[in-house]
Parts: C-alpha cells; structure tokens; sequence
C-alpha cells in the first residue's frame, strides 16, 4: 500500500522535474541558437534550390525579421502540440527523423551497455578478489588504457583491421537516407551493428570495472566481511555471497547514470561507422544548422539522460532495503 | 576432562565439596585449571601497522606488544582496557583476519599445536568463534538467518535452518526475526543474533568483542549468562570488554589491557576491599576508580602509539615508579597464582 | 606504450619507496609534456612543407609516423596536433577551474545561492557532454573560437560540487565559527579561511580536468565543430585519414591517435600520483 502510494509520488514528483527541466533547456538552447552568428535559413538554402515561397516561409519562420522571443514562442507552441518542425536537411518531420534514427541508436546503445556493463562487472570482481596481484594490474592498465582512449581512434582502429585489413564487414557501412528500415535484412542490419557496439562496449568497461573493483575492495575490507572470514568463509565463496551482493547495486546505478556518456560516445561511433543513428542526425544537423532537428535531438537526449537518472534513483530508492526501511518509519 | 563433568553437576550440590560461598567455589576451580594445560596461548605477540602518511611518507604504528595471555577450557578470561588500547586487533590477531598492513610477531598455540595463518584459516569459525562489537558486522543486505547459518553446503541447509530456529527460540527472537535485515534490530536483538552466530558453530573457544555496551542492566546481565552458559559447557570464553563490572560478574580471570599489553593477569577474587590483593598500580587504580569503591579517577591518559617509550608503558601516571622503571621493560612475574609486569612487586 | 611505463617502474624504480616513486612518475609525465609542448612551437610552419615527392610513405627512421597525401611529416603533425591539444586543454580547464572555484565559493555564501548552483550543475549534465559542447559552439559561431568556449564552459561541474562539499565540510570547524561570531563577513571568511584549505584540491581538480577538455576538443574537431583543416589539430588529422583508410594507409590514423592516447594517459597519471600525495589514504594498494 505504501509502497504503491510511494511509487506515484515518486513518478509524479519526476514528471515534474522533467518537464521544468525540459523547458529551461528548450528556452537556453533555442537562444543559443538564435543568437549565433549562423543564419539558419541562409546556410540551409545555400544548399539547395528552392522556391520563392518556401523561402519566404522559412524566413518567417526562422528568419532574422522575426524577433527570437516570438520565434521561441511559435516553436514551443507547436512543439507543446507535437510538432517539432520539418527537418530542413531530411525534409520529414522532425519526430519522424527522430523516431527512426533513435530507434537505430537505442539498439546500438542498448547493445553495448548490456555488453559493457556484464564485462566491466565482472572484471571489476576478479580485479578486486585479486587486488595487487598481476591480473588484477593488467585490468587496471586495460582500463586506464581505455578511459584515456579517444572513442572516435578506437572505432577508426578496428574498422581498419576488421573491414580494411581483414575484410570481414563492408567499409562504406551507410545506406542512403530514404531506404527504410524494410529494405534492410536483418543480416544487413546486425553487420552494421556489430562494429560500432563493439567500440562503445570496450570503451564503456573501463568506468564500471574501476567501479567496481574499488567498491569490492571497500566492500572485502568492512567489518561484516571481516566477521564472515572470522566465521570460515572464504574466498569465491565469500565473494559471492557478500561481495556481488554489495556491489552490484551500486554498480547497476552507476551503469544508469552512464547514459550521458554512452549518448556522446554513440556520436563519434556513428560517425566513424556511418551508422544511420541519431547521433549522426545531431551531427549532420549542427553542421547545416538545421535547427529544428537539432533542437528535436536535444530534447530527446535530455529526456534519454533523465530517464537513466530517474531509473538510478528508483533503484535507489526502491530497492535497497535500508533506504526503504528508512523512509518508512519517516 | 574431569573439570568438564564438574561444571556439568554445577547445579548437584551434594557432589561440591566446598558450598561455603562463591568466591571459594570460583577459586578451587581457577587453582584446578592450573594443571591441565591452556586451550590458547598467546606469547609475547606485537603487532604493528605500515602505514603512509601525507606526502607518502612511510610509518610504523606499534599498537601491540609483548603481550601474553592463555585461556583455558571451561573459563571465562575478560580482557579489561580502554578505547583504543587495541582489544579488538587482539581477538583479530588470533583470529587471523587482521588488515593487510598488519604485522604481527611473536607466538601463539591452540591446543597444543603452533597457531600459524594457515592453521588459523583452518579452524577459524569452527574451532574458535568471534561475537563481533557492533550491527556493523553484519551484511546489511543480507537476511539474518541466511548470516547466521552462514555458508553451508545444500543438503545441510535444512537442518541448519532448524537448529538456527531451535538457537533463535532459547534467545527469544522470534520467526519474523529470521527475515529481516539488520538494520531492523534492536541493540539488544543484535546481541543475541551475534551470540547465536557463535553458539551454531560449536566452537571450543569464543572470543566475545565488547558484547555489553548500550545495554540495560536486565539484558546486559542475560546476555553475560550466555557467555557463562557457553563457559559452563566447557568451551573457553575470551570477554573483551571496557566494564570493569560486567566483567567481575562473570570471569575466572581478568587480564588488563593498557596501550597494547597486558599489564597484569588477576583472579577475580583479587578484586576486593580496597584491592590490596592486586598486583599492577593501574589494575589498583581502575578498581578504586569504580563508583561503588573511592571513585577516583586516574590522572593523565594512555601514551599515543606513535610516542616511543623504553621502560614500564605506565611509567607517566605510576604513583610507585622508581629510577629502573624507565629503563627496560618489566619483566613478567608470576606473582600469588597471577602475572604482573612491575619492577615494584614481589 | 603505456604498459611499458608501467613495466618499466618496477624494474628502474625498484629500490625507491613509493615517496619517491611516485615523485618521480610524476617529474618524468610532467617533462614528457613539457617537451611536446615546446617541440610544438619550436617546429615552424616550414617544417610542413607539402612535398609531393614524398607523398604516403609508409613509416620509416626518416618519417617516424609515415607522411600524407601532401608529402608532410605526420610524426611533426602529430606534435604540432598534441601541442595545440594540450594548451587548449590547458586554456579550458583554467576557465572551468576559475569557474568552479567563483560557482563553489558563491554557493558557501547562503542557501539560495547554494541550491541555485546545485540546479545549474544539474542542468548542464542534463544533456550529454559532446551535444552541450557542439550547442555552445554553434551559439558561439562555430569554429575553433566555438569549440574552445563550449570545452571551457562545460567542465566546471565536477570540480564545483567537490569544492562545495568541501566547504560544506570546512564550514562545520571551530575556527570559522569563531570568525563568524567576530562578525566577519561571509566573503571575507570565504577567502580568507577557506579559500587556502581548498588549493591542493583545485589544483588536482584542474589536473584532472585536462585529459576530459583535451579528448572533448578532439572529438568536437573530429567532428567537424572545431579547427579549420589547415590548423594543426588531432581531430583534423584523424578525420582526414578517414579518406584514405580503404587505401590502406593506417599509419595516417594510428600514430597521431595513439600519441592522444598517451598525453591523455600522462595527464590521468600526473593527476593519480598527486592525488596519493595529497591524500594518502588509498596509498598501500
Ligand atoms: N588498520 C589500522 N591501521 C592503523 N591503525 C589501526 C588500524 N586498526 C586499528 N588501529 C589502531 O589500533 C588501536 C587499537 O584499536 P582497537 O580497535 O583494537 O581498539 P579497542 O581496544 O578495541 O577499542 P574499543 O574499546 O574502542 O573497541 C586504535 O587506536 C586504532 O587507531
Ligand atoms: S614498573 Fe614501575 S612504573 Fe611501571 S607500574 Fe611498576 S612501579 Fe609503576
Ligand atoms: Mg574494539
């Protein structure tokens, strides 16, 4: 009962916060926006031709004539009905650019943070069984080695030795915008996802399994382990029943809280890999100033960090029984 | 082994010679233990930290040394100290689950056989058992009865299970007890669930860590009847404890602890009047400390680890000290069927 | 490259304790940087000459790193790449130091201030970093100008919530309590009481901001957000490989990420050992 009373207050409470987030980040990055130098309309249309009206269209729209405050408001306006605009570089709607290319990065992300985080895990543990001995240095080394490796080096690394030198997946990865989702096998699609999850996933293990291990090796020298040696217990044994147990909540909040960091890392990824993913959209879009689109991927990456925050303090809040005894004899 | 059928006829009267009063029962059975031989030896054992300090400097932390104790089957030894006079590293040392900058020397037996880490590992939990000092030893996200069983193999579990219940029943933890988290006890419920750890595991020797503090005085004084109930069925108990009370109520012996040695072994009967039969001058001065005695409070404090001090560690707040005191540590003396380390007693 | 170093401490420093060891990994890190960054500037432009006749040659003792589609020496281009890397990072984490620093203090001054710049660090790692800098850029008017700003501005959040929980901590002594009744004002005692407690902290702070600015500008440039392809940069040499990766000519991009790899490596390194000198706490492992 309680708990369900608690539960709606919680979601309640971060709706709420979502949303005023989401409107102070709208208002700053649309201004930011409109006051730079770049002049949307201009450097849209210096691509391509287009007709009188239209331009005249865009101008008002996004034009200079239009004061920002008044922009800013017929944005949000329409936005608040669903309508983000027309992307002026893909020529669809907005959300429609963002629902399929989101959808393509969510798999890719959602593939290297299972990936990263079940590996990281796990070599964080031995790591931290076997603190100072030489495994427990080389995955320390490995991932030092890794925190300090530019993402976008590692992705170009291993395309060259797995589809230049060793030929085993297509080096023009990308499918031309306007072929959907259907006329891609699966086949197809799984190539082109394996490469690009594999560079997030080496590069996401480095955070978790230092996590980890510092937080089994807190864990291994409290007293209630020291109190389970007394009593015979020792070592995968112990491990198991009291490090996992102990680590692996914070682990999994750590592994939530990461979601701002696997966003950026997925960026430079589809870029290298011209995977048709959102974080290519956000680059295609910052580079011709199509703002709309921009604006559109902003406010879904915002939503996307805050949905991984909200779930880290759910689990939080939630599942650990301290804190939940805690909070109910409040 | 014949103490052990002694203590089993406790309550048959007819069969002790000497029903006068309790302090004559206590001393027969204290002199008895004498002969056989000590279930735990401890010989001269220091222990020290390598630590750094800022900028990396390396030190070394003594926070024992040369201290001796022994414990015997069927008897209750406190070890009486202060803060942070290093009682709990002494049941850690034995135990053999110190912190890995430790370094520990000297010499230890049980049984009869040389106690070395292996050894150690060995027995710990089911030879020798520890009752922790605090809720802080216990895995707060692990439910009580899965901690008090502890590791065991699947087929046993059953039955472990039972005998856990059967222990939790004689303690007064009731079922719901088995199902919750730590952090869902009481002060006193802690206690019990820690001595139930202990009594699972058969062990022949306990080493109880401060088991007493933040206890009213009807469950401080259950809680000792446990340790004595564990004396009585034979196993030899080590009750680490600051309360001098507490102490007296139940030991054979009392060894005091002062800045990481023991500076005397007393029998409990030494502890009266206005403890002339004591041996060391601080033992005296922390009887006479008492409230229920003149209640006076000895001046100064212990001496820091890192001071380094070349004769008796007391020598700052001995109201006897002579010139040979600050030279040399005393040497330990048997004295009056105890042991003391003064120059100034004979 | 990396594991060498680490290899080579236990065989050269055996013998030393770990004061010295790790003075000493730190003196050596220091100097490797400080010769890259000075080699930068000393190399002129002449030295990048385009010269044809020696276009994609693979890596030799002449051209340690290979040279490219101009003929130019990849191993000066690198150096020049990680020179300017290195003092951007240097230039942006000084502003985000400055700003954690003036954000920190301001929250030690009262409640509001406090949780105003509690929902300001929230709000600036409430997008991902690489969007927040590409959004900063473009608001700036793109360009290296762009990118420069958007790594500045972006990396103060770290280091102002351990200087307020610093002060926050500090606030609780005695000394300032006794300051405070002797009616000295809050900024007074804020720098003149608090302020020199939290040095050693910046300062590492600072440190550790630099491999986060100078791997961030690399990936803005790379890109596409930041320096115009003349300019020497990491991220404008890797991107360019990206055409003639089919080619085969690997060494294009695997020396100059690599050379990356290791400034950033020193930097993490530097930052560790001043972090055990500093707070020795974790020092036995
Ligand atoms: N890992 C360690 N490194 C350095 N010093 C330590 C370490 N553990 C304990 N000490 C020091 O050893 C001394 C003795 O500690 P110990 O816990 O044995 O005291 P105690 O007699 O049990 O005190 P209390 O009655 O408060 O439990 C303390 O002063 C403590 O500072
Ligand atoms: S040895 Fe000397 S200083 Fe120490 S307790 Fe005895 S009399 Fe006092
Ligand atoms: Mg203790």
């Amino acid at each position: 009962m309680l708990d369900k009373d608690k539960i709606a207050g919680f979601i309640g409470n971060k709706i709420l916060r979502l949303l005023s987030l989401l409107i102070v980040v709208c208002f700053v990055s649309f201004m930011l926006i409109q006051y730079s130098p770049i002049d949307p309309v201009r450097a849209y249309i210096g691509e391509m031709p287009v007709s009188a009206e239209h331009k005249a269209n865009l101008e008002e729209y996004w034009g200079v004539n239009t004061p920002p405050q008044e922009k800013f408001l017929n944005w949000a306006g329409d936005a608040l009905k669903g309508n983000f605009g027309i992307s002026l570089i893909y020529r669809m709607p907005v959300t429609d650019v963002i629902k399929e290319r989101f959808t393509a990065s969510l798999v890719l992300m959602a593939a290297s943070w299972l990936f990263s985080g079940i590996l990281g895990f796990i070599l964080g543990i031995i790591a931290g069984m076997k603190k100072g001995t030489w495994i427990d240095k080389t995955i320390k080394i490995y991932c030092y080695v890794l925190a300090a490796t530019p993402t976008f080096w590692l992705a170009l690394i291993l395309l060259m030795v797995f589809s230049v030198y060793l030929g085993w997946f297509p080096i023009g990865l990308s499918v031309p915008i306007g072929v959907t989702a259907e006329n891609v096998t699966f086949l197809d699609w799984f190539l082109r996802l394996i490469l690009p999850a594999l560079t997030l996933s080496l590069l996401g293990v480095a955070q978790i399994a230092l996590f980890t291990r510092e937080k089994l090796i807190e864990v291994l020298s409290s007293d209630y382990v020291l109190f389970a040696k007394a009593r015979g217990e020792k070592g995968l044994d112990l491990v198991l029943r009291h490090g996992i147990r102990n680590v692996a909540l914070p682990a999994i909040t750590l592994q939530f809280l990461g979601f701002s960091e696997l966003f950026g890392g997925t960026v430079l990824v589809e870029q290298v890999f011209s995977y048709p993913g959102i974080g290519q959209a956000a680059v295609a879009a910052g580079l011709r100033s199509d703002v709309p689109l921009l604006l559109g991927i902003v406010i879904v990456s915002a939503c996307f960090v805050f949905f991984g925050n909200a779930i880290a303090d759910l689990i939080y809040q939630f599942v650990d029984p301290r804190i939940k005894q805690q909070e109910a004899s409040i | 082994m014949g103490y052990m059928e002694n203590m089993g006829n406790m309550g048959n009267m007819e069969n002790m010679e000497n029903m006068g009063n309790m302090e004559n029962k206590t001393k027969t059975t204290a002199k008895e233990k004498k002969k056989t031989e000590a279930l735990l030896k401890v010989e001269n054992i220091s222990l020290s930290f390598i630590q750094y300090a800022s900028g990396l400097r390396q030190t070394e932390l003594k926070v024992i040394s040369n201290l001796s104790i022994e414990a015997h089957s069927g008897e209750i030894l406190a070890v009486v100290g202060s803060s942070g006079s290093g009682k709990s590293l002494l049941a850690h040392a034995i135990l053999g689950i110190l912190p890995s900058n430790a370094k520990l020397d000297g010499k230890m037996e049980y049984n009869g056989q040389q106690l070395t880490p292996e050894k150690k590992e060995e027995i710990r939990g089911k030879e020798i058992a520890l009752v922790p000092q605090s809720t802080n030893y216990l895995d707060p996200l692990m439910r009580i009865s899965n901690q008090v069983i502890g590791c065991v193999e699947e087929k046993n579990e059953g039955l472990m299970k039972k005998v856990q219940r059967d222990i939790f029943q004689k303690y007064d933890l009731k079922p719901d007890v088995d199902r919750m988290f730590p952090h869902e006890l009481s002060g006193g419920m802690t206690r019990r669930v820690l001595v139930s750890t202990a009594v699972m595991s058969s062990a022949k020797l306990i080493i109880a860590d401060e088991p007493t503090p933040g206890l009213d005085e009807k469950t401080l004084n259950e809680t000792l009847s446990y340790f004595k109930d564990m004396a009585n069925r034979g196993c030899a108990v080590i009750l680490i404890t600051h309360d001098i009370e507490a102490a007296l109520k139940i030991s054979d012996k009392i060894a005091v602890f002062y800045a990481g040695t023991v500076l005397e072994v007393a029998n409990v009967e030494d502890f009266k009047n206005n403890g002339e039969n004591l041996r060391h001058p601080y033992t005296r001065a922390l009887w006479n400390a008492l409230p229920q005695n003149k209640f006076q409070a000895i001046k100064g404090h212990q001496p820091m680890q890192d001071e380094v001090i070349d004769g008796c560690i007391f020598y700052e707040r001995c109201s006897k000290k002579n010139e040979l005191c600050s030279k040399g540590i005393p040497q330990l003396k048997s004295v009056n069927g105890g042991v003391v380390r003064c120059n100034n007693v004979s | 490259m990396s594991t060498a170093v680490v290899t080579v401490n236990k065989g050269v420093f055996r013998g030393f304790n770990l004061r010295q060891k790790t003075l000493l990994i730190i003196g050596f890190t220091s100097l490797l940087l400080l010769a890259i960054v000075i080699s930068s500037v000393e190399f002129g432009d002449e030295s990048l000459h385009t010269n044809f006749g020696s276009k994609n040659l693979n890596p030799s003792p002449e051209h340690p790193f290979g040279t490219d589609w101009m003929g130019r020496d990849m191993f000066i281009r690198t150096l020049k790449g990680l020179g300017s890397s290195i003092m951007i990072g240097a230039f942006a984490s000084t502003i985000s130091t400055i700003l954690a620093i003036i954000l920190g203090l301001l929250s030690s001054t009262g409640k509001i201030a406090d949780s105003f710049i509690a929902w300001l660090v929230d709000l600036f790692l409430s997008i991902p970093h690489l969007l927040l800098i590409i959004l900063i850029s473009i608001g700036f008017g793109g360009g290296a100008t762009g990118v420069i700003i958007g790594v500045a501005l972006t990396h103060w959040t770290g280091l102002t919530r351990v200087v307020r929980a610093e002060i926050k901590q500090l606030k609780t002594q005695e000394y300032i309590h006794i300051s405070r009744n002797l009616g000295k004002s809050k900024w007074w005692i804020a720098t003149k009481h608090i302020f020199p407690h939290l040095i050693p902290q910046i300062f590492l702070g600072t440190i550790l901001m630099f491999p986060h600015a100078i791997l961030h500008e690399a990936s803005a440039t790379f890109l596409g957000f930041g320096l115009s392809p003349h300019e020497p940069a990491i991220g404008i040499i890797l991107s360019e490989s990206m055409k003639y990766l089919s080619a085969g000519y690997w060494w294009l991009a695997f020396f100059p990420g690599l050379s990356l790899l290791i400034v950033v490596l020193a930097f993490d390194m530097i930052g560790e050992n001043l972090g055990k000198l500093i707070d020795p706490k974790n020092a036995h492992e």
